[in-house]
């Protein structure tokens, strides 16, 4: 069973007349990685910084291990942070930086020594200790940011889209990296992105933000198969969204056209979200589909082939493995498993 | 090509008289200063005669040490007032609040000194401080603050706020962090602002003849008060040191500023 280590109840956060944070309910468990995704002004990175200690928040309690952390100053919290532009003292060298909060614990100078070794071994960066800040790379300082919040053993790492400033192929690798380190670490990680792929790979819980209050908390698989809403959907991955009408339990009318789904509970010819991802949509001959409609267009990424199917009223954007031409004539089927229904919001 | 030999020899022609200008009444002060006889135009030989006579004048001497006590006491006070004065300046959040008062900081540094000078001693009179020692030190402390506060707010700006955060983040109490990280970013202009602070106290001649009282005087004043009665190469001698100091002092300065691009080199 696990434990909850933060707690966050009805957190608000206000900066002059602008709600920044909304009645933020949510708990964090031991060991866990949990990802906080939202657009940027979401309110995400506001959140950490006041789980840090940056921020107070203008009504509603943090606890950590139980007991309320209201008052308590940054620097009294057993939390590290990972800052977006890393922050390193570029006075300091390697060293100095990783050594700065062991310094202030006055630790004995070969513990402190034995450690910053160790650390710069977990990040890949032996050797470095006497490096100048200005002298690393992108991908090295944010290791050095990291090594520098660990060093300091915390039960929780906070971490403020660490990876934004890296190129495709560093954040990747970086990605895996983290989560390893998570892992034989056993520390808690809270992450904040805006980056859904980054959330999906890494994360144990995803918690999605919209405009100062949570949309949903779920797994990674959870939240890409089952979005709770059209907002979760399109911001996991990409999604056709339609406006559809529920024609009774089990069958949906979407675009003058019923299709059988899976989901049960609404009220006869109530108006609904219809989600469909672009992955589940399959690619016909005319008339053995259900609806018939034109290749508008086809743009090559790799593993698929991305397509826009214009059906004269909606334009969908389908994947398929296969390609077909510019101005063919398709039909497009769904199975009823992959039909999502939601409440509209 | 031709033109271009005419175009260059007319450049360094230009240049030359320029600094020759500039620098010609200066340099036959040095060289004067150097004569073994009282004359400011005839050459009779070499000598260092008037440095000893300088160095024998006990009233000039003790306006020496004047000049130089007050103004490593003003380029000190005035530089840990000029930088908690800009920290909480940059501390503003409202961008018109902060604009006002950088505007009012740097007012005095505009203003004409004999305003400056005037309205202190009329200060100083109305709240009955004698002038003398004290209030020629207040006076300069007062009119090196905005010159400490200009340099040193340039390298506030460009500090990361996340450095203060992160030392928090590392278990630093503020006091700590601010020691341990603020203080070495800018420590750059804190430096500029304490040489800019030490060079205008020790040439300021128009602001201390109104604020000083009692007999004391500085070397500015006391040379002032001097030439009224007859020039003497003995000033010409004084005059030497003095400028070979402040030459040295503003090459510290500019070099300062064009080593890491520091805060910007304020010429007085």
């Amino acid at each position: 069973m696990a434990k909850h280590l933060i707690e966050l109840t009805g957190l608000c956060k206000t900066f002059d007349d602008n709600e920044v944070l909304k009645d933020i309910n949510l708990y964090i468990n031991e060991n866990e990685f949990l990802t906080l995704l939202g657009p940027s002004g979401c309110g995400k990175s506001t959140l950490l910084r006041i789980i840090a200690g940056f921020e107070t928040p203008t009504s509603g309690t943090v606890s950590f291990e139980g007991k309320d952390l209201s008052g308590v100053p940054a620097y009294e919290r057993k939390v590290n942070t990972v800052f977006q532009r890393y922050a390193l003292f570029p006075h300091l060298d390697v060293f100095d930086n990783i050594a700065f909060g062991l310094n202030i614990k006055k630790l004995p100078k070969k513990e402190i020594e034995q450690k910053v070794r160790k650390v710069l071994e977990l990040v890949n960066l032996k050797g470095f200790e006497n490096r100048t800040i200005s002298s690393l790379s992108g991908g090295q300082q944010q290791r050095i940011a990291i090594a520098r919040a660990i060093v300091n053993e915390p039960k929780v790492l906070l971490l403020d889209e660490p990876l934004a400033a890296l190129d495709l192929k560093l954040r990747q690798g970086m990605q895996l990296e983290l989560k390893n380190m998570q892992r034989e670490l056993g520390i808690t990680f809270i992450y904040v992105t805006h980056d859904q792929e980054e959330a999906l790979t890494m994360s144990d819980t995803v918690v999605v933000m919209k405009e100062g209050t949570i949309q949903q908390i779920g797994t990674p698989t959870d939240i890409y198969n089952e979005p709770k809403n059209a907002y979760v959907a399109d911001f996991i991955g990409e999604s056709n969204i339609i406006d559809g009408i529920m024609k009774k339990d089990c069958l949906v009318n979407i675009l003058d056209t019923d299709f059988e789904c899976v989901d049960t509970g609404f009220s006869e010819n109530e108006d609904v979200d219809v989600v469909i991802r672009p992955e589940d949509i399959y690619i016909l001959e005319p008339d053995k589909g259900k609806i018939p409609g034109t290749v508008e267009s086809v743009i090559f990424k790799g593993v698929h082939y991305e397509m826009v199917i214009d059906t004269g009223s909606f334009k969908w954007l389908v994947h398929d493995t296969a390609k077909y031409e510019v101005g063919s004539q398709v039909s497009l089927f769904v199975k009823p498993f992959d039909i999502h229904i939601m409440k509209k919001s | 090509m031709k033109k271009n030999i005419f175009k260059s020899l007319f450049e360094n022609t230009y240049l030359f008289l320029m600094f020759l200008f500039l620098y010609f009444p200066i340099v036959m002060l040095m060289i004067f200063s150097f004569n073994s006889v009282k004359s400011t135009s005839n050459w009779e030989g070499f000598s260092l005669r008037w440095y000893e006579q300088m160095f024998s004048d006990d009233a000039l001497l003790e306006a020496f040490a004047n000049t130089i006590t007050i103004g490593i006491l003003a380029a000190v006070i005035s530089c840990i007032i000029g930088t908690a004065a800009a920290i909480g300046i940059q501390g503003y959040r409202s961008k018109k609040a902060k604009g006002l008062i950088n505007a009012l900081t740097n007012l005095p540094m505009v203003s004409s000194e004999l305003v400056m000078g005037v309205s202190m001693m009329i200060l100083f009179l109305y709240v009955k401080i004698p002038l003398g020692y004290a209030t020629l030190l207040m006076s300069h402390i007062t009119f090196c603050v905005p010159y400490v506060i200009v340099s040193v707010l340039p390298k506030l700006v460009q500090l990361d706020t996340g450095l203060y955060e992160a030392a928090l983040d590392l278990g630093a109490k503020p006091f700590y962090a601010f020691r341990k990280v603020v203080i070495p970013e800018i420590k750059p202009g804190v430096i500029s602002g304490l040489l800019i602070s030490f060079t205008l106290s020790i040439d300021d001649f128009v602001i201390s003849f109104f604020t000083t009282g009692n007999g004391v005087s500085n070397l500015s004043i006391y040379i002032y008060s001097s030439v009224r009665r007859g020039v003497n190469p003995m000033y010409n001698a004084l005059s030497t040191i003095m400028f070979v100091l402040v030459a040295l002092l503003l090459f510290m300065i500019n070099k300062r500023s064009g080593n890491k691009n520091n805060a910007p080199s304020i010429i007085p």
